[in-house]
């Protein structure tokens, strides 16, 4: 059973359309990343999946309908909408209670190990926590939570990068475990690269890029090529060109890696690269942004 | 061994079915405690004027002894009106409290967790959006009302306790305070008073500020409090009259003529005489007014469960 599908999800608010008939089916045991602009429609997308919104089209999520079954759902389903959504006010002994209490499915030893392992302490208040320890507690509470589906918008932002690779680490070390489904949105790409089973491109509420990270490897080609030979491989259609110390870096979409070794050394190119090489073929981003 | 293992598999059916009710009404319990972890004032503010209250009471407590003797030479029933008075100001002092601490938390209920955008770390938990009104509406409705007079009855039982000692002290009797003052009889008489006065009476009000706090971005007093306003302006200018203020004014500080208890008078002779609580629970306002409150709730339920942070 797919753990997320979706057929023709739309959505608009007012006259702007955020989701313009999404189709899109992740399997049980994926880590997604959904990644794009600001305004892209990622959020809206994942708010669709976690029941906060009405929508039309098809969705179903763990065989629910988000939106009517938003109750049931939320027990096998945890999420981390944003960094700094907890209860400012809050102790952090009285949200383990409150989780405790009402959540099935949450275990407090494991919470608390986790807990541990930070400078956090249970009698704090979370206004006396800083931004990165907030981050860990949130963390450490939805890691102690047996869900079969957990969702991060954009869970490291403001993060600095201890704390944000130390979140993911976390993540993979210590809560995946092959069965559970991980669908995260981030503009931090390079942090996720490695974590990712499975990428998707979303621009103007449309998919644009849908792949598995094998397919990734497999698909996308990058190599410095020197001046001289520059036009040879641009016949290759090169996807993408940029400039980098007066060398030209060209990225190749399905081209036989040893048809592009003759140029140089033949790397797999970064998210980041691929999600600016898409996005400016989309006419969306100018391309002096992109370094 | 066989009625060993017949109670032991009856025990697990106990848990099995506790364990069900408890998947239900844990979340609201849990929902309940946590709004007073997050309005701590609405114990402290009772419990803080209880025991300003009590602090002047006791410097009062030393003139007692000459206003007793002095009072000694009345017949009962002004000796009771004049001792019950500071017992009558306390109660509503209490009151006036309850209504305060209600109206302060309904404003800011549902506001709060939209303004710090906690609302999405609540949503990601398994509680439905009606749990949590109703658990927000039972502050104002169960929990404000019980402990007003869990505290009331305290607060008074310390003022006779004080009094006698003073009394006492003075080589006085205490016999007709505690027979002229029954604390029983006016401990039902508040319960009475807080429940249908101050819980059922003004629950549309209640509702209503919560209502507005799951709606308005900013300034719910003022938007509560706007269209009650153009209401009674609206009435007044053209019918010239001032039915819909005097409505919500007696809505809010209990009003209902019917569940008042300050009638003195009346109070040693036949204290029961003005309780009518089936009128009162028939009466079609009462009926109307729940209606509206049971409506502003599922209004509520439904702007939380379709409304986002602010």
């Amino acid at each position: 059973m797919p753990c997320i599908e979706a057929r023709g999800l739309r959505k608009t608010f007012g006259p702007t359309i955020a989701l313009d008939g999404i189709d899109l089916r992740v399997d049980e045991g994926r880590i997604l990343g959904l990644i794009g602009p600001n305004g892209a429609g990622k959020t809206t997308a994942l708010n669709a999946i976690l029941g906060l919104i009405p929508y039309q089209g098809q969705l179903s999520v763990l065989g629910r309908d988000p939106w009517t079954q938003r109750d049931q759902l939320m027990r096998d389903v945890s999420f981390i909408a944003d960094v700094a959504v907890l209860p400012r006010w809050i102790r952090v002994s009285q949200l383990l209670d409150y989780v405790a209490g009402v959540h099935p499915r949450f275990d407090r030893a494991k919470a608390e190990s986790f807990l541990a392992r930070t400078e956090i302490r249970q009698a704090s208040k979370v206004r006396h926590l800083s931004k990165g320890m907030v981050a860990q507690l949130h963390l450490a509470i939805v890691m102690a939570i047996d869900a079969r589906l957990l969702v991060l918008d954009e869970p490291t932002l403001g993060l600095d990068i201890l704390y944000r690779k130390q979140f993911y680490d976390s993540l993979l070390n210590d809560y995946f475990d092959g069965s559970r489904t991980i669908l995260v949105t981030t503009h931090q790409v390079e942090e996720v690269q490695h974590v990712l089973t499975d990428l998707m491109f979303i621009n103007r509420g449309r998919i644009v890029l849908s792949c598995s990270m094998e397919e990734f490897e497999a698909r996308y080609a990058e190599v410095t090529v020197n001046p001289e030979q520059l036009e040879v491989a641009r016949a290759l259609k090169p996807v993408y060109e940029r400039q980098v110390f007066g060398r030209s870096i060209l990225l190749f979409d399905g081209v036989d890696r040893k048809q592009l070794a003759k140029f140089g050394e033949v790397r797999t190119p970064s998210i980041a690269d691929l999600f600016v090489a898409v996005m400016s073929q989309q006419g969306e981003v100018a391309l002096g942004a992109a370094r | 061994m066989n009625t060993q293992s017949n109670s032991f598999s009856e025990s697990l059916n106990k848990q099995t079915v506790t364990a069900a009710a408890m998947t239900s009404t844990r979340p609201f319990y849990w929902s309940v405690r946590r709004e007073l972890w997050e309005n701590r004032f609405v114990y402290l503010a009772p419990i803080g004027v209880a025991c300003a209250f009590l602090f002047g009471f006791i410097i009062s407590a030393f003139r007692l002894p000459g206003k007793v003797r002095g009072l000694s030479a009345l017949d009962p029933l002004h000796y009771r009106e004049a001792i019950a008075v500071p017992y009558d100001i306390a109660a509503g002092l209490m009151m006036l409290v309850t209504i305060l601490v209600s109206v302060f938390y309904c404003v800011d209920a549902l506001h709060s967790e939209r303004r710090d955008r906690s609302i999405l770390f609540w949503k990601s938990l398994p509680v439905s959006d009606t749990t949590t009104v109703l658990a927000k509406a039972s502050i104002p409705l169960v929990v404000v009302p019980l402990l007003t007079f869990a505290i009331a009855i305290a607060m008074q039982f310390l003022m006779l306790l004080v009094s006698s000692v003073v009394l006492l002290a003075n080589g006085l009797s205490v016999s007709n305070l505690w027979s002229q003052l029954s604390f029983v009889q006016m401990s039902l008489l508040l319960l009475y008073h807080l429940l249908t006065a101050h819980t059922l009476w003004p629950a549309p009000v209640y509702c209503w500020l919560l209502l507005v706090s799951g709606w308005a971005r900013r300034a719910v007093f003022l938007w509560a409090a706007l269209p009650l306003i153009a209401i009674a302006g609206i009435e007044g200018i053209a019918f010239r009259t001032a039915h819909f203020a005097a409505m919500v004014a007696t809505r809010l500080i209990g009003g209902a003529s019917n569940t008042t208890m300050s009638q003195p008078n009346v109070f040693p002779t036949n204290p029961m005489a003005h309780i009518t609580p089936v009128e009162f629970l028939a009466s079609p306002s009462l009926l109307i007014g729940l209606l509206l409150a049971a409506a502003f709730l599922a209004g509520a339920v439904w702007l939380r469960r379709n409304r986002g942070p602010i």
